[in-house]
């Protein structure tokens, strides 16, 4: 199994969140999150004066997926959120040691 | 007396009352969260300070008998003598409403200061500074330029306060910037507004009450009145578009504090010319207002003193070009009892106009200067170090703007 972390552009996460439930991912997690990589921040001026904010506003999406899924789930979350401009975001692939199921206590793949 | 000037004037005293605490919004949106409150208070805190000051003897300094055409003597204190008849400044208006029309000038002036010692200041200095510097700065300006001083005399032309108020009140925040230093952090890390819709709203409330200031300075429900309320709204807005447009050209991007900035800088620059000048000229005043106010803001970061809230950039330089505007737009044929300026022929009332602004610019800074050190030897202008860290409205006041 592995944990997918795909931190987005906000206005991008209806498209994506639709693609991910049309190949059948079932469950996610999102958070506001904000963040900067090598878009750096944005300018802001007040009465002349301009100042750098190094964080911008992203989302940032969680999901667990069997691992054969990894590819397919990558591929729907690059072609959704892609706008071909700096600051599209990244995607980070981890392994997950273990699922539990809160009410029933199922484990493992049958948990996701 | 007559009924209608009375109406109106009452009317434009309560407008001028209410711009007291619109600017302290106007301020209270511009600094970091946790002063919110203490800029608030230090606006509306001077509406009980001067109000008392000035029925105890400020209302006698400022247009009491004339002493040496320097400020007014004391006979008139505890308002001895001043009534429900017509006093000596209008046949038409109970002396009163005349006196508690002034009162709101004398309040809203060291109102303005608060913007240069924001976030910094301890609260018993503020106090103390605010009745100091009416006594001995603004009492005595006022009496010059209004109360049969030596300004007047002359000739001068201010026709809402562009000198008693506005370059009066820059020229303290000057000398207030210099003697408490600079915010701490201040050029070395942002120090952003928290909430710029306040910061319009109070811009707003301003430029409203700025009606009452400017019309009812005629002290009549007149042609005159009228005149000083159309120019007080076309000059305005158009300093509004003209710092707008500058920002935009300079920066590339039309901002909401430009905008109300400019706004601000034109109803300071039309004040002593309201009642004056005609529409175009009132228009061409708040265009340049809005460009040079907006260059002199930016000046002030190379300048390196922290007058935080642009008190020196938008009241001082707008009050000096709006008086000097005066003394070049002035024209008999709108107003006759006022006079005509350069461009109408006469170079003597620039003159004039010019003596106004550096006999103010040097009285006001040179006093205020001297007052801020007293207070300074006396209670200490600054809070401590650890409480201008963790803001004035919990250290001062035992309070927050705003829970989470």
């Amino acid at each position: 199994m592995k944990k997918i972390e795909a931190v987005i552009k906000p206005f991008k996460l209806d498209d994506v969140k639709e693609a991910l439930s049309d190949i059948g991912v079932t469950g996610m997690t999102v958070s506001e999150v904000k963040g900067h990589g090598r878009q750096k921040g944005h300018k802001e001026i007040y009465r002349g004066a301009e100042y750098v904010v190094d964080f911008i506003p992203k989302v940032k999406l969680e999901i667990i997926v069997a691992a054969e899924m990894v590819e397919q789930v990558v591929d729907t979350i690059c072609k959704a959120a892609n706008t071909g401009k700096i600051g599209d975001g990244k995607i980070f692939v981890l392994p997950v040691d273990d699922v539990i199921r809160v009410r029933t206590g199922e484990r493992g793949k049958e948990a996701i | 007396m007559n009924t209608g000037d009375t109406a109106f004037m009452m009317l434009a005293t309560v407008l001028v009352m209410f711009m007291t605490p619109g600017l302290g919004l106007f301020y209270g949106g511009l600094v970091r969260a946790k002063n919110v409150l203490s800029t608030i208070l230090q606006s509306f805190c001077c509406l009980g300070l001067v109000s008392l000051v000035w029925v105890f003897y400020g209302y006698s300094m400022a247009f009491g008998p004339d002493v040496a055409g320097f400020v007014g003597n004391l006979d008139w204190v505890f308002l001895k003598g001043v009534g429900i008849a017509p006093g000596p400044y209008s046949d038409t208006i109970p002396d009163l409403v005349f006196c508690a029309f002034q009162l709101m000038f004398a309040i809203i002036t060291p109102a303005l200061i608060t913007g240069a010692y924001a976030e910094r200041i301890k609260f018993t200095s503020y106090m103390l500074f605010t009745v100091l510097w009416v006594t001995f700065v603004y009492f005595p300006i006022c009496h010059w330029v209004w109360g049969g001083g030596w300004l007047g005399s002359l000739g001068a032309l201010d026709f809402a306060g562009g000198t008693v108020i506005h370059i009066n009140s820059a020229c303290a925040a000057l000398a207030a910037a210099l003697v408490i230093g600079k915010r701490r952090g201040y050029g070395r890390e942002p120090i952003h507004p928290h909430n710029l819709p306040m910061t319009v709203l109070g811009g707003a409330i301003l430029w409203v009450g700025w009606f009452g200031f400017n019309a009812g300075s005629a002290l009549a429900a007149d042609g005159i009145a009228a005149l000083a309320l159309f120019n007080t709204q076309v000059a305005t807005g158009a300093a509004l578009l003209a710092w707008m447009v500058a920002e935009w050209m300079k920066q590339g991007k039309p901002t909401t504090l430009g905008a109300v900035s400019g706004a601000v800088a034109g109803l300071v620059a039309i004040t002593p010319a309201a009642g004056f000048v005609g529409p175009v000229p009132a228009i061409i005043i708040g265009l340049v207002a809005g460009v040079v106010c907006y260059l002199a803001v930016l000046l002030k970061g190379k300048l390196g003193y922290d007058d935080a809230l642009d008190v020196v950039g938008i009241h001082g330089v707008g009050g000096v070009w709006g008086a000097l505007a005066t003394g070049l737009f002035a024209s008999t044929a709108w107003n006759s009892g006022g006079a005509d300026g350069l461009f109408y022929g006469n170079f003597h009332q620039f003159v004039i106009q010019a003596i106004g602004v550096g006999a103010s610019i040097g009285y006001s800074f040179v006093v205020s200067f001297v007052i801020l050190k007293v207070v300074d030897i006396l209670l200490g202008l600054r809070v401590s170090e650890e409480e201008e860290v963790q803001g004035l409205d919990i250290t001062q006041h035992s309070e927050i703007g705003y829970t989470n």
